[in-house]
């Protein structure tokens, strides 16, 4: 029996690490705040078989599991990297191999191993978000609408839509009537857009209207990799808050030495390892029991949010003032968080999915409005 | 990630099934728990032997002290535990006279107290009560006052102790006392072995908030006991203690132990109206419902990480110092929702009419038990954070002249 990460799994985070430290100092994450991904990171990434990852070998990947994805985005969460991980190197490679046909895999896993296609996703449609503004619709071979809140939009060469909630559609960024409307969002490490669609050609993947399975399996592998973002960016928060109340002198004593600070610390840590646990649980049987997906995907999502959120707060407090400011960078951290929480659903959605998923509850049905 | 046990278990499990088709304890009443709110009886001590027989209790003790004699290895235990569980047969007894002074004893004790108590006690046939916590000394343990002095070929024990549990029911009492009083705290105190039937001793119930009384007061006024009952050398009881206190811990901090909670509640939600509504169609308990599952599901991996660390030989970093804190919080939360849900049901109280099948509101108040037993949440919060996290220490305060003065730190280390 081996409950955790393997010796090459763990390879794979301190290298992965090393790579982010290196490139993504407090400098050049606050400098880059808003910007398309860095083209020379990009490539740093790519080289480490991140794009790759999810790919198998005979489509230039390196084959690996959800286990190793989970690592891969915990990595990126500890350094609020600004890539567009989750579309182009989870969400998207999924999408072909669990819908596609033959054909569609051989055309299009390569070029996202190879970083030469980056995807924005739009899964919003499907994710249960309590606002909608968008509705994708397909006529013929073309779609119209819009598509709220895509993931990862200003360096996507492709968009990855739902539509219908059965259909996964893909959308070439240069292709006819396609508008991209970038939000300003709370998180400035990732991009946020609104895509419209007017008379614009897609490519379905795989058969129109049968894809339903498959898109719960992409929300539940999206909900799980937020999940990983937001245990490695609380981590880090939780370690920081850590140091500075060891350092941080007042009434001559280390801050960290007052039960008050002391004992909130010890919480954020109480509840942070069991909830890497589940993580890493939910990443294992996401490939090795599939009917357990769902129900563990919701349940790292909504348990990751709700003591992300607690350590998130609980750091910036025990910074005091300067926690508050932009100085310490600490804020780059609290609003990946944020976002995470929000992005795929809420815990309180997520946590209802996992309800349905166990046959507790009838799926809400969307109401005409 | 490999969860399997691996095929070597294969056969051990299939020797454990067997045995629990084939057996089952005879049939006896009890509303207590044997060995420790009651003496075993004849059935629960006929069965305990058998278990010992076949090496699913007491199973690593070596065979000249009464035990099976097995080497130690933790998915054998894991194995008995869930064949045991799934058959609803009835593991081994636990008790602190078997889950802590034996080891204890096996770690320092002499041949010579190995010989004489290890037998009876994994037999169930003497019980222990665990003499530390005293009025004036619980969190701070070491700073206990009941005292022992050496009179010829005995000790003379006089001071309090309290929050024994099964001091009412034991033969024995593993009890720390300052026998060294110039020493520092905790370099003056000796770990005894204490007859209960000895002149002197006195035992009162404490009534706890659940109505049961599982504790007790313990008065000790020049009760004598023989010299070589001392486990380790004098002045060195603080350190047999805190061997005493390592399995304590391992015995409270069972990940596993919620599961068995959020079964009842799920099942509770599922059955339980709510004015017209099932309790698992009205959004708000449900939701709570599932943050505990979350939580639940959490711990329980947690669990398998941690004995998948010790089964490898791996360093346990503060993810094993969160398992007491973070179980004991979770069985308060999920008692918690199970009351609200019944409502003013969820008052009701010992078999009182119109009660719920189980008692929820009994277990929630026994989570106290939990909470502050064994080291208090707070007392957990220190030792993780200081440990853990490696944060320092509180600085030592005391009233002197009328006013509160820093103390100059004292050279003890993890009292707690």
């Amino acid at each position: 029996m081996h409950f955790g990460l393997s010796e090459e799994q763990t390879m794979l985070q301190d290298m992965l690490r090393r790579c982010l430290e290196e490139r993504l100092d407090l400098e050049t994450l606050k400098r880059t705040a808003g910007q398309p991904c860095d083209p020379e990171l990009w490539r740093a990434l790519v080289e480490l078989g991140v794009t790759g990852a999810l790919i198998p070998e005979d489509y230039g990947g390196s084959g690996l599991g959800m286990l190793e994805a989970e690592v891969i985005a915990e990595a990126m969460g500890r350094s609020v990297a600004p890539v567009p991980y989750l579309g182009t190197a989870v969400l998207a490679p999924l999408a072909w191999q669990l819908a596609g046909t033959p054909e569609q895999r051989e055309r299009h896993l390569g070029p996202i191993a190879s970083g030469e296609h980056r995807y924005g996703v739009g899964l919003t449609e499907v994710a249960g978000a309590p606002r909608q503004f968008g509705k994708v619709t397909l006529e013929g071979d073309r779609a119209w609408g819009r598509c709220y809140f895509v993931l990862d939009a200003s360096d996507a060469s492709h968009f990855l839509l739902t539509a219908n909630g059965d259909t996964l559609v893909v959308i070439e960024r240069g292709a006819e009537g396609v508008s991209i409307e970038l939000l300003n969002d709370v998180d400035r490490t990732r991009s946020f857009a609104v895509l419209g669609l007017e008379r614009t050609p897609f490519e379905t993947v795989g058969e129109p209207g049968r894809a339903a399975q498959a898109i719960d399996a992409l929300l539940a592998a999206g909900r799980l990799m937020l999940a990983a973002d937001t245990f490695g960016a609380a981590e880090v928060m939780l370690f920081r808050a850590r140091d500075y109340s060891m350092e941080r002198f007042q009434f001559d004593r280390p801050i960290g030495s007052f039960q008050g600070v002391k004992h909130l610390l010890a919480n954020m840590v109480t509840d942070l390892e069991p909830c890497r646990s589940l993580i890493w649980y939910a990443a294992h049987v996401f490939d090795a029991e599939p009917a357990e997906r769902v129900l563990h995907a919701c349940h790292a999502k909504s348990l990751a949010s709700e003591i992300g959120k607690f350590i998130a707060r609980s750091s910036i407090e025990i910074h005091g003032g300067m926690g508050f400011t932009e100085e310490l960078g600490l804020h780059l951290w609290y609003k990946r968080i944020e976002a995470n929480r929000q992005l795929l659903g809420g815990p309180e959605t997520v946590r209802h999915a996992a309800a349905v998923d166990q046959g507790w509850v009838q799926p809400l049905t969307a109401t005409a409005t | 990630m490999d969860l399997s046990y691996g095929p070597e278990y294969d056969d051990f499990r299939a020797e454990v099934r067997e045995f629990c088709r084939n057996h089952r304890p005879a049939e006896h009443r009890s509303r207590g728990i044997p060995g420790v709110t009651e003496r075993p009886s004849p059935e629960v001590l006929a069965w305990q032997a058998k278990l010992i027989e076949h090496g699913y209790a007491a199973r690593t003790i070596p065979r000249e002290y009464g035990g099976y004699g097995a080497k130690p290895d933790i998915i054998e235990n894991r194995i008995i535990q869930e064949e045991f569980l799934a058959a609803g047969l009835p593991l081994g007894l636990s008790n602190q006279g078997i889950s802590m002074l034996v080891p204890t004893l096996l770690e320092v004790g002499t041949a010579e107290q190995c010989t004489t108590y290890i037998r009876p006690t994994i037999y169930g046939e003497m019980i222990w009560c665990q003499g530390y916590s005293e009025p004036g000394a619980g969190s701070d343990l070491a700073s206990l006052r009941t005292r022992a002095e050496l009179d010829g070929d005995e000790w003379i024990i006089n001071g309090q102790k309290i929050w024994t549990s099964s001091a009412h029911v034991a033969d024995m009492c593993f009890i720390l006392v300052r026998t060294e009083p110039e020493a520092p705290k905790h370099h003056g105190i000796s770990y005894l072995l204490m007859p209960m039937d000895r002149p002197g001793i006195d035992v009162r119930p404490l009534v706890t908030m659940t109505g049961d009384a599982t504790f007790n007061e313990v008065f000790l006024a020049d009760v004598r006991i023989p010299a070589k009952n001392i486990v380790g050398a004098r002045g060195q009881g603080w350190h047999v203690a805190n061997v005493t206190l390592k399995y304590e811990r391992g015995m409270l901090g069972n990940a596993g132990q919620g599961q068995s909670g959020i079964k009842g509640l799920v099942e509770l939600l599922q059955e339980e109206t709510a004015g017209s509504a099932r309790a698992m169609d009205l959004d708000h308990y449900r939701d709570r419902l599932l943050k505990l599952q979350g939580r639940t599901l959490a711990n329980k991996y947690h669990g398998m990480r941690l004995l998948s660390q010790s089964i490898n030989g791996e360093q346990t970093g503060v993810e094993g110092l969160i398992t007491k804190l973070s179980a004991t919080e979770l069985a308060y939360d999920i008692y918690s929702l199970a009351v609200d849900v019944l409502g003013e049901t969820g008052t009701l109280y010992d078999g009182s009419p119109y009660q719920a099948e189980r008692d929820w509101q009994k277990s929630l108040l026994g989570c106290f038990t939990g909470i502050i037993g064994g080291g208090s949440a707070n007392i957990q919060r220190n030792i993780i954070a200081e440990r853990g996290l490696g944060l320092p220490r509180e600085p030592r305060v005391r009233f002197d002249s009328g006013r509160w003065e820093l103390s100059p730190s004292a050279s003890n280390k993890g009292g707690n």
